[in-house]
């Protein structure tokens, strides 16, 4: 649209300042309280203005033992656990994503659909629905407090299946029929062929998997009990109830602000791919 | 180079059988052209030969080989596809190269042989594009790039230059053909366009309905078609086809008309081609104009035989005054007359 309305400009300005204050107002709260001191966190009326504090809020939040009186594990151990958590669930769903859809679209074998249909099924079990089951069977095959623990009961994923099988339906046979006569066995195709032209849905993917991953809370909570395996986000949580004295401001939230840095940079950097990989139609 | 022989080959789709046993033999460095309306079967055929499809029943020889159970790769053959099959990731050079990467020639023989392609189909200054950098006729260069690389026996083409406007179709048409001749690479192309069936190849085989109706020279089905499917199909504008009957050295139209020709007795097809067909104040075919069409080089003429509602096509040379309505006479020489049985379609003279 091309109107020229001076007050319809102003109206649907204020419109989105307004939205955009109720989104980055408890951001801007949250980094204020992370650069005070402790004390003054604890004083009506919380400030508004950011204080000198914040250098040295980052040092003891991130190389600190935690909160004065308590014996977690220092906030970069945490967020290398939850990096490698994310890591893990991103990377490993897409592989096995991608090697799913690919035997369901070009290879024919006895039940295919059913196989289709069961991987589709689970998209009805999360893990908050399995979650005793999934317990028992992690801590039979002694995977609690461990990387392999927090990531591969969360890695099967039908919704990555069925969006790959769907990349892979849109390219053309004859892309396939290309490679069969260039003399391409199934894995060439598959990596010299197939992953390239997925490679922005990958990335798209990617982000997507990458914050769910990050953001996991039930499950880590359930498995870890070691305090060198605990990930940033449980630990935010844990961090109010722990001790009994009055949670401190500071800590906190520098530390609630370090879990969504990694997010943020990972969508800002794939922003591009991001995109493409959602609309991009052609093949 | 090498020799193709097709030995009563069938395919069915469960229990539908849309190849009903093609056999031929396609001579060493010969270009065959496959032509039939579409559903015919004839891309099935192609893509049997090229090791796509399997082979419901019969024999596929390439050369000395049995192929009938090798994977295309194997076959030593090269194909073009109608879409071109590029793959968008690679550029021009890897595209070409991918084959012979695959089966690991060394890279300066690669780029030898990449390097010339391109050469012949002047394409050098594009081998570092990405396909979709190019135009259609380019990106169909670059097809038959990868196909000139292989080096193989066979070539197989599936319609490539029906995604392409008519102006580059004539030329890369030419293309094609030099360029066949000049490596001298037996080949097979599909396609529906009969203009480009007629000008393309050495013989044709005209498929129709899974069955082979013939198998010939261009000037052969054009000439002499076999059927009357065949005589319908090839010829611009199409064959006139009236029913007649033969009596006495005659051919009796629906009017009543005699036509001389023919032998024997019986109810027949006649076909008779508009280009054939020679104006004459006294001539025995009489048609009454209904539509003229002026193509300058010629006039169609579109009418019906007088006394019937059989329509015909007329196409004279240069431009003709003639006014809706008239009644025109044209005999047909005695060698244009094609003569079909009326049950079966299959010629009787």
């Amino acid at each position: 649209m091309v109107e020229n309305r001076p007050w319809l400009a102003f109206f649907t300005h204020v419109v989105l300042l307004i939205g955009i204050a109720i989104i980055a107002l408890p951001i801007w709260i949250t980094f204020v309280a992370a650069t005070h001191d402790e004390i003054r966190m604890t004083q009506v009326p919380l400030p508004l203005l950011p204080g000198d504090q914040f250098w040295v809020n980052l040092k003891a939040t991130l190389f600190g033992r935690g909160l004065s009186g308590t014996e977690t594990a220092p906030v970069w151990l945490m967020m290398l656990n939850s990096l490698v958590m994310a890591l893990g669930i991103a990377l490993g769903k897409i592989a096995i994503s991608l090697l799913s859809a690919f035997a369901i679209v070009y290879f024919r074998f006895p039940f295919r659909m059913g196989f289709f249909w069961m991987i589709f099924i689970t998209l009805m079990l999360p893990v908050e629905v399995r979650i005793v089951p999934t317990f028992e069977v992690v801590a039979q095959l002694g995977l609690l407090n461990s990387y392999a623990g927090l990531t591969i009961p969360l890695i099967a994923s039908a919704t990555a299946t069925f969006m790959f099988r769907q990349v892979f339906l849109t390219i053309p046979d004859e892309m396939l029929e290309s490679a069969r006569i260039d003399g391409a066995g199934p894995m060439r195709f598959f990596f010299d062929i197939l992953l390239p032209l997925s490679r922005t849905n990958i990335a798209a993917l990617f982000v997507i998997l990458f914050i769910y991953g990050w953001n996991q809370y039930l499950w880590p909570l359930l498995i870890t009990t070691d305090s060198d395996m605990t990930t940033i986000v449980m630990s935010i949580k844990q961090m109010l109830e722990a001790a009994e004295q009055s949670p401190q401001w500071n800590i906190i939230m520098m530390t609630a602000l370090l879990a969504m840095l990694p997010p943020v940079l990972v969508v800002v950097l794939m922003q591009k791919l991001f995109v493409k990989g959602l609309t991009e139609t052609e093949k | 180079m090498a020799k193709i022989r097709l030995d009563n080959l069938r395919k069915s789709y469960g229990g539908t059988e849309v190849l009903h046993g093609v056999s031929g033999e396609i001579e060493d460095g010969e270009l065959v052209v496959i032509v039939g309306p579409s559903g015919c079967g004839k891309s099935t055929l192609l893509r049997m030969i090229a090791g796509l499809e399997t082979v419901t029943a019969g024999e596929i020889h390439i050369g000395e080989r049995m192929v009938n159970g090798l994977e295309p790769a194997r076959r030593d053959i090269a194909m073009v596809f109608q879409n071109y099959a590029l793959y968008p990731h690679m550029t021009v050079r890897q595209n070409m190269a991918y084959g012979l990467k695959i089966r690991g020639l060394p890279k300066e023989e690669i780029n030898r042989r990449v390097e010339e392609a391109a050469d012949i189909l002047e394409l050098r200054e594009y081998l570092e594009r990405k396909p979709r950098q190019l135009s259609g006729g380019q990106r169909q260069r670059v097809a038959m790039g990868r196909a000139i690389v292989r080096d193989p026996q066979v070539f197989l083409f599936d319609e490539p230059l029906s995604n392409l406007d008519a102006k580059l179709r004539v030329q890369m048409r030419l293309e094609i053909r030099k360029l066949q001749k000049r490596l001298g690479v037996t080949s097979i192309y599909v396609t529906h366009d009969q203009v480009e069936a007629m000008t393309l190849g050495d013989r044709l085989m005209v498929l129709n309905g899974g069955y082979v109706e013939q198998f010939g020279t261009p000037i052969e089905v054009y000439e002499r078609p076999q059927t009357v499917f065949v005589a319908g199909f090839i010829g611009s504008p199409a064959m006139n086809f009236l029913p007649a009957e033969l009596s006495d050295g005659h051919v009796v139209l629906g009017n009543g008309a005699r036509v001389p020709g023919g032998a024997g007795e019986g109810e027949v097809t006649l076909g008779l081609r508009p280009e054939h067909l020679v104006a004459d104040e006294d001539g025995p075919v009489r048609v009454r104009v209904a539509l003229m069409e002026q193509l300058g080089a010629n006039t169609l003429i579109h009418g019906v035989l007088e006394g019937t509602d059989q329509e015909m096509v007329v196409s004279l040379h240069g431009i003709r005054d003639i006014a809706e309505g008239e009644v025109m006479g044209f005999s047909a020489p005695q060698d244009a007359l094609h003569l079909f049985d009326r049950r079966s379609g299959r010629r009787i003279n």
